[in-house]
């Protein structure tokens, strides 16, 4: 078998060229069906109850009255009041009960007639003020990572050594800047909620699960419901958004398959918006005390971090190894602790800990150049031997790129010394970021009929970001064949085991999978033309609908000539992929990434608007040029949305998300993006390596971007984002006003 | 959703006898952008609603030389749109900027009106007041009143157009209780600040109905709203002011100085209008202006932002309405 490889840069037919999603007329012309839109004969809606109190016990449940209401056919408790541990709930909107009923209306008239009896306990809610979190009781215990260029002398006390090598690492730097950065909790915003469309025949469960993980749900509905995995198909053909949070059948989910079971008939339940955002993950909060010291260059030498942050109750909170991010100084000291709160759950959100942790860190390396009055540009570019990733190099030619098209050079002044029209003041900044996007392991089966047609299946799923259309592309490619001869079926649990699509890992996974099936389909079909024409079939290329003789375009057959040498029977080939030590030939991972932003403040009354956005990405090798900027563009709006609007905001009398309906949670619209300008980096050094997954990285760094470019706006720093009017104001009082 | 009758009137005194005598026994529809989430949420769930749709004497506008009569089923992009709206300045640049195509079109004078506040409490459950105001007074009040915050309601009003229709002198007509009963009062004084919960946020009795709006003749004039948003997108802004003003010559002769989402209703400042009586616009003129506006502004925890933020409106309304640049966004 020949070694997989991927065409010379510059010789492919389609891979790095722009093409339009195959599925995007369906998706334009409303023809695609999203698991919300999946309507079943008989169907039953149901609805959820959310707990109205942030921490409270359920001391008992009454449906007597639901029941009643006309359309109401069926009730689940998720709370059990009798059992002491299971009744205590630990954060608003936790699903307490759900209805279904004939229709909408009915289930949440059943939902709102059930009445439960709470016990109100207190709560805590807002982390953002460390002593606060303190006095209540909700601070975890520390953990410490130290790292020192030098060691204690033999019997030396480590902790006082500790203390006296900063102090004196401190003293001997040119510049010192003590921060407060902080960046709040925000939500998945999935336009599409949480749910599912749950149906059996006899005893076989179909579920249309809107889901990141097709081929990764089914055991979970099947464990609860103590049956195996193979009598449960999952099915997702279209997905309203996921950004990491819907890996899960979630007990929603579970509970909609036994409504379903217990009435005979389908059931769709689906949460309701503020329950979505409530319940259905988060993204963790960070905030960090920081002191840096740096040489009269602006090059970081010492930096210690105590951070503190919340992932609800119990779950992770950002990862303080990643801070400073990407930059690794010589000397760091990093403490962490954890907060409680009476907050929903985390799930991973787009690039888990990196968007929190470049906004907490690189903003402090911005104030570095702000204190010694240098050019941040050169700051970051003097800090780039330090990089953790080895790709000092890649950094350095992204940010020459980058500076390019936002005119850097040119447009920058000190923090706070650019000129002013009227009360509005410009300013710039930027950030680095890297991420993985390793392909993970995976399958997939190409089917070659004796006609000549093409179709693949795979477990997996396109969360929007054209997956279908990369399958396609790749398959098209190998085959010589146009986009649109290719049919892809995803989608099913019942079709070979694929990934789950998070971290990036889905182009590189199913472009490793599909480029395997389809070079080894076409070593067969190859052999067979060889046969015929009396040539080695290793000789062949596959070129423009037909397969001939390399270099004599006549000597070959069309590609249906070919594949009726197959016979009666379709070929079907499958790809494998799994990750080993050996390096392969198809993909890679590890990237780099550098963004820079220009902003507008208001200063008279803390408006911010973007004017400019660059992102300049590598990703190894491009499949699809069109969609790939898709992502960084979605990526970019994103990090906008959460570096200038996005914020769940907990009250701390109520302990309620009070921002969590649709119409209170703000969200930039196109009028306040700005201008984005997107330059993929892909040199031979980075199209050698084969493919890399791209859907995180461009999320990563609007959010020290754009607050560094405020900074440098203001010539003060706004240190917690979102950076809202409220804040710009709080930040300009804390400061002398300027003259 | 609770499940509720539904009558469609074609003429005012079928509209009258279907409309209850308390809150929750009827609410009227209009365009529906707010009654239809609030239904939705159970936060209002009446036994009946009344949509005026179909009463055709509640939709048009007619100029004459008094001024502008305008049918509370207009959309806004009716107003907007029409010519002789295009004089209030401060009315249609207050439409302009809800920025959504969605509620413009969908959207009525009335409904503009009579939308509930927006106040984050009140829309999860917590009743207007919110427990008479502890809740806000202790909760995350960042979006809440500055003024007129010193009873128990402490939201904001939520109405874009009001503060213009205010500073305006405009008039309403409400209908009801019976056929008979027909009241023209000045807007100013539609607006209240409720006491307790069983009062709304303004003098519609739950027997009567919104029917039209008049606006003077401009005579002069000239008006503008400005608003602070945070965004391009229909999220309701931070801070508002509206300003209509007459010259002579140079010089203020006449002030209407009305500030938005800085209260519990549209907030006339009358230490404003005198500190530009006859005075030119200047710079330095609106800056007096402004600080008088906000001079008794009693800022919740963490809404002081909000007193600069009004501030400026005013400031930037009086600059508008008098034609100069505002400096700002």
């Amino acid at each position: 078998m020949a070694e997989y490889s991927w065409p010379k840069q510059g010789t492919a037919a389609l891979l790095g060229s722009e093409q339009d999603r195959i599925d995007g007329v369906d998706k334009a012309t409303g023809a695609a069906k999203y698991s919300y839109d999946v309507v079943l004969d008989r169907m039953l809606i149901a609805k959820a109850l959310g707990c109205p109190h942030a921490h409270c016990k359920v001391k008992s449940i009454d449906v007597s009255a639901a029941k009643k209401v006309p359309g109401v056919v069926s009730i689940h408790l998720f709370i059990d009041p009798k059992d002491e541990k299971k009744s205590e709930i630990k954060w608003q909107g936790d699903p307490i009960a759900c209805v279904a009923a004939e229709t909408e209306g009915a289930a949440a008239e059943g939902v709102a007639a059930i009445e439960v009896a709470y016990e109100v306990l207190e709560h805590f809610v807002n982390e953002e003020f460390l002593a606060a979190a303190e006095r209540a009781g909700r601070v975890g215990k520390a953990g410490v990572n130290v790292e020192l260029e030098n060691e204690p002398s033999e019997n030396e006390d480590e902790d006082a050594f500790v203390e006296k090598e900063l102090k004196r690492l401190y003293d001997e730097s040119a510049a010192v800047v003590e921060g407060y950065y902080g960046i709040h909790a925000i939500t998945h915003m999935c336009l599409e909620p949480h749910g599912s469309t749950c149906a059996w025949q006899g005893d076989k469960l179909t579920a249309h699960l809107s889901t990141q993980s097709v081929s990764g749900t089914a055991g979970q509905f099947a464990s609860p419901l103590s049956m195996t995995a193979d009598d449960v198909t999952v099915h997702c053909d279209f997905i309203g958004g996921g950004f990491g949070s819907k890996f899960q059948a979630d007990e929603w989910g579970v509970a909609c398959a036994k409504i379903a079971k217990e009435t005979g008939r389908p059931v769709k339940l689906m949460l309701d918006r503020d329950l979505e955002l409530k319940v259905a993950g988060c993204r963790p909060s960070g905030f960090v005390k920081v002191k840096v010291g740096a040489d009269k260059d602006g090059v970081v030498k010492v930096w210690d971090s105590t951070q503190w942050g919340t992932g609800g109750d119990r779950g992770a909170a950002v990862d303080e190894k990643q801070i400073p991010y990407v930059f690794n100084p010589p000397n760091r000291r990093r403490s962490a602790v954890r907060v409680s709160t009476n907050t929903g759950p985390t799930r991973a959100w787009r690039a888990p800990n990196h968007p929190q942790a470049c906004a907490i860190s690189q903003t402090a390396y911005d104030d570095v150049a702000a204190k010694l009055g240098i050019d941040s540009y050169d700051v970051f570019l003097r800090n780039l031997p330090s990089v953790a990733n080895k790709k000092a190099d890649v950094y350095a030619a992204e940010m020459e790129i980058a500076a390019k098209l936002m005119d850097w050079k040119a447009k920058w002044h000190p923090h706070g010394k650019g000129p002013a029209e009227g009360s509005i003041v410009s300013g710039l900044g930027m950030a680095i970021h890297t991420w993985g996007g390793g392909a993970v392991a995976g399958s997939c089966t190409v089917k070659v009929h004796p006609d000549g047609g093409v179709e693949t299946f795979a477990g997996s799923q396109d969360l929007g970001t054209g997956t279908r259309t990369v399958m396609a592309m790749v398959v098209a490619e190998t085959f010589g064949l146009p986009l649109s001869a290719v049919k892809v079926n995803i989608g099913s649990s019942k079709y070979p085991q694929a990934n789950p699509s998070g971290g990036s890992i889905t182009v590189g996974s199913v472009s490793e999978t599909h480029r395997r099936a389809s070079q080894d389909a076409l070593a067969k079909i190859t052999a067979l033309v060889g046969e015929k024409l009396g040539v080695d079939g290793a000789a062949l290329v596959a070129r423009d609908g037909r397969i001939y003789v390399d270099g004599s375009p006549d000597k070959g057959v069309t590609w249906a000539q070919a594949c009726s040498l197959l016979g009666m029977n379709a070929l079907e080939v499958r790809g494998e992929y799994a990750p080993s030590s050996k390096r392969s030939p198809l993909s890679s991972s590890g990237v780099g990434g550098v963004q820079m932003a220009e902003v507008a403040v208001d200063r008279a009354t803390g408006v911010v608007k973007m004017k400019k956005f660059v992102a300049v990405q590598d990703m190894g090798l491009v499949i699809n040029r069109q969609t790939a900027k898709s992502q960084m563009y979605g990526g970019v709006i994103m990090g906008i949305a959460y570096a200038l609007f996005e914020e769940r905001i907990m009250d701390p009398a109520t302990g309620g998300f009070v921002n969590s309906q649709i119409a209170d949670y703000r969200l930039p619209r196109l009028g306040d993006i700005g201008e984005i300008v997107l330059e993929i980096y892909e040199p031979e050094s980075e199209y050698s390596r084969g493919v890399v997954g791209l859907g995180e990285p461009p999320v990563i760094s609007p959010g020290a971007a754009i607050s560094n470019a405020v900074a440098n706006a203001l010539g003060v720093r706004v240190p917690v984002l979102p950076i809202t009017p409220m804040r710009v104001f709080d930040a300009l009082e804390r400061v002398p006003k300027m003259a | 959703m609770k499940a509720f009758s539904f009558a469609a009137p074609r003429f005012e005194s079928e509209v009258l006898e279907l409309l209850g005598e308390t809150w929750g026994q009827s609410e009227i529809l209009a365009g529906g952008t707010d009654l239809v989430g609030l239904m939705r949420q159970m936060i209002v769930a009446p036994e009946r609603v009344v949509y005026l749709g179909n009463v055709a004497e509640y939709r048009g506008i007619e100029a004459d030389s008094a001024g502008v009569r305008i049918g509370a089923m207009s959309t806004l992009d009716d107003l907007a749109d029409s010519a002789a709206l295009a004089p209030y300045a401060a009315v249609t640049q207050a439409i302009r900027g809800i920025n959504s195509m969605q509620l413009q079109a969908q959207g009525t004078l009335g409904g503009e009106l009579c939308q509930r506040p927006r106040c984050w409490f009140f829309r999860n459950g917590h009743g207007l007041l919110a427990d008479r105001g502890r809740l806000v007074a202790e909760g995350d009040n960042r979006y809440h009143a500055i003024l007129g915050n010193d009873g128990p309601a402490k939201f904001v009003h939520p109405s874009r157009v009001a503060p213009a229709l205010v500073a305006l002198g405009a008039q309403v007509r409400l209908a009801g209780p019976t056929a008979e009963d027909e009241t023209i009062l000045p807007i100013e004084y539609f607006f209240r600040i409720p006491r307790d919960e069983s009062e709304r946020e303004t003098m519609l009795l739950p027997s009567q109905v919104l029917t039209h709006l008049m606006l003077p003749a401009v005579d002069g004039v000239a008006s503008a709203t400005y608003e602070v948003r945070q965004g391009a997108g229909p999220d309701y802004p931070l801070a508002a002011a509206a300003a209509a003003l007459r010259f002579d010559g140079p010089y203020v002769r006449e002030a209407r100085i009305v500030l938005g989402h800085a209260a519990p209703m549209p907030w006339r400042s009358a230490a404003a209008e005198r500190a530009m009586i006859g005075l030119p616009v200047t710079p330095e003129t609106v800056k007096a202006a402004g600080e008088a506006a906000v001079a008794a502004a009693t800022p919740l925890a963490s809404n002081r932002y909000k007193v600069q933020l009004a501030r400026v409106s005013v400031e930037r309304a009086l600059l508008m309405a008098a034609g100069l640049e505002t400096g700002g966004f």
